[in-house]
């Protein structure tokens, strides 16, 4: 078995999700058959091979030095930006208390 | 007068031009017979206000004289990974459940633009993870078909399931769908319709939701070759909002569309004669290779030699870019949010994406914070790219000998629901034909071939080169008008 109970625990919590004893019981030896089943990828030759970053080469564009060239995903909008926030006081996103 | 609800992107189109029927009476037969469909779960919010406000205004600008678009009148399904300014965007999930965006994604905007109406958002797997359409949280869909003399329910494929079984059952002409790794391909084969991936960056993925970044890309799922060129013109097109998308212009697939396949080199890669495929399959291999000679092309054999290792290497990559692209869903700007009494910021994370994401989302974010967690990087992801860039090159030699190359959809027919939940390997199997050309960022496009000896529909799929989506739809063309594939689903629903 390529991951441990607690291993999987780890990287749950590395992810931020909660699991519950079942669920890491479950999913264990789940995510141990799909990561043996990848394992076979070690057989194959990459020697030189540089590892694909971009499907179809493309070139990353500047985009013109304008303010709120495109209306949509420009500045202004703070309404719209927290139409859909569970919590959203005097304007900002709220959270449960950070600082102490 | 005719029904309808039979009638394509093309013919509705056309109808409407010359006056034969109106956009109104068109939207509203789809309408009553999404409404009449509920049993197939295909949709997760059904809009008729709007795919009505849209066919009046078609309506009224052909009484004006004005030009009409390339979808002009045509009411469609909306997958509902696309963002739709004020109509719940769910990507299948409880963590984006009642979320309903400010803003329209490109795609999308661009249909409504070119005339095309809305019927409704569609069910999918959810975060368009899944192949059978079994892990949204609004319930499985169902396939129309069935095996010949049960009525045991079937899977539509996935993700794009809802748009693969309302197209398939005459409930929408035409849908979106996106592909990850087979994500149209597949389900379109499943339920006897067409799809075409184009090359990734042609259709803006600015307003998708995001699953796997350099994967994702959208495409037309429709009941002819025709229609999914057409719409697939309507969809396509540079955003500059898409750091991938392709500045280049879109040809007009539609009107260039031709089977005349002479002179073109079809490809047959040896490679994707594998074990655990179905006979029907290969037979209806070997039927497709005698359609596009007769349709002229030539039949080469080429080999992929890479082709069984980019199954393991997406179930890499996908989960990489997975967990990092949903890292966004914390209970903050936006969806769910889980705070018990008294909890930190850290707990309200952990418990927000607890209750927000499915298993398989589960599943996947693990795999992905896992490939790239400090040691395993080197190990699992880089070799995974290398592998890809293996993949790649596999297909780029075949095309210095061939145009085209020709191969199953998938290794199966569609399955009952229900009966691939043993384990998750068993299912990410199905996708083994249609993920190489996903991993390339190749076109592709999945055509009916006929019915298996359960009556099921059976795929073919074409892989093109490059910004070369003619030559598969052309390929795809000339199976068609061969296959005569006129079969559709018994109604039960």
């Amino acid at each position: 078995m390529s991951v441990t109970r607690e291993q999987v625990a780890k990287i749950a919590s590395l992810a931020r999700i909660r699991m519950t004893d079942e669920e890491l019981d479950r999913m264990a030896p789940e995510l141990s058959q799909i990561l043996d089943w990848v394992e076979q990828l070690g057989e194959v030759d990459v020697t030189g091979v540089e590892p694909m970053t971009a499907v179809i080469p493309n070139t990353l564009r500047l985009r013109a030095d304008e303010v709120d060239a495109d209306p949509l995903t420009g500045g202004n909008r703070r309404e719209d930006v927290l139409a859909n926030a569970p919590v959203a006081e005097h304007g900002f996103f709220g959270v449960p208390k950070v600082i102490e | 007068m005719t029904d309808l609800t039979q009638l394509g992107i093309k013919a509705i189109r056309d109808g409407v031009r010359v006056g034969e029927f109106t956009a109104r009476e068109v939207a509203e037969a789809f309408n009553a017979a999404v409404a009449e469909a509920a049993e197939l779960n295909a949709f997760i919010v059904t809009t008729p206000e709007y795919a009505l406000a849209a066919a009046d205004e078609v309506d009224q600008a052909r009484a004006d004289g004005d030009e009409l678009g390339a979808m002009a009148g045509v009411p469609i399904g909306m997958k509902d990974l696309f963002a739709t300014r004020g109509v719940q965007t769910s990507a299948a999930s409880h963590i984006l459940e009642g979320f309903r965006p400010e803003y329209e994604s490109t795609v999308s905007q661009n249909l409504w633009k070119a005339g095309a109406g809305m019927l409704g958002k569609l069910n999918l797997d959810q975060f368009a993870m899944g192949s059978s359409n079994e892990t949204s949280h609004f319930g499985n869909v169902a396939s129309p078909w069935r095996k010949a003399g049960s009525n045991q329910p079937m899977s539509p494929g996935g993700s794009s399931g809802g748009s693969s079984s309302a197209v398939a059952a005459r409930i929408a002409p035409a849908a979106t769908g996106t592909d990850t790794g087979g994500s149209i391909r597949q389900p379109a084969a499943f339920t006897g319709i067409c799809g075409i991936k184009p090359t990734y960056g042609r259709c803006s993925r600015w307003g998708v939701v995001a699953f796997a970044s350099s994967l994702d890309q959208a495409g037309p799922m429709a009941r002819s070759v025709e229609d999914c060129a057409i719409m697939l013109g309507a969809m396509a097109g540079f955003d500059p909002k898409d750091a991938t998308s392709l500045d280049m212009p879109v040809p007009d697939w539609g009107g260039a569309l031709s089977s005349d396949l002479r002179g073109k080199k079809i490809g047959i890669p040896e490679e994707y004669r594998r074990e655990g495929t179905d006979q029907a399959i290969l037979d209806a291999w070997e039927q497709g290779k005698a359609w596009l000679k007769d349709a002229g092309a030539e039949i080469v054999d080429v080999s992929l030699p890479h082709t069984k290792y980019a199954l393991p290497a997406y179930y890499i990559i996908a989960p990489a870019e997975a967990s990092s692209n949903l890292a966004r869903y914390d209970g903050v700007r936006y969806g769910l949010r889980e705070l018990p009494e008294g909890a930190g910021l850290q707990d309200m994370y952990a418990e927000t994406r607890e209750a927000g994401f499915g298993d398989e989302v589960k599943r996947r974010i693990l795999i992905g914070t896992y490939v790239l967690s400090a040691g395993f990087y080197d190990a699992y992801y880089n070799q995974a790219q290398k592998v890809r860039a293996l993949v790649a090159r596999d297909f780029e030699r075949a095309f210095g000998e061939v145009d085209l190359i020709l191969a199953p959809t998938t290794p199966t027919a569609s399955f009952p629901l229900g009966s691939m939940n043993e384990d998750p390997l068993t299912m990410y199997l199905n996708d083994v034909f249609a993920v190489p050309a996903s991993l390339a960022g190749l076109p592709a496009m999945s055509v009916p071939a006929g019915l298996n000896p359960d009556g099921l529909p059976l795929g073919l799929q074409l892989v093109g080169k490059p910004f070369d989506e003619q030559s598969v739809l052309d390929a795809g063309l000339a199976i068609e008008q061969r296959a005569g594939f006129t079969a559709a689903p018994e109604k039960w629903w």
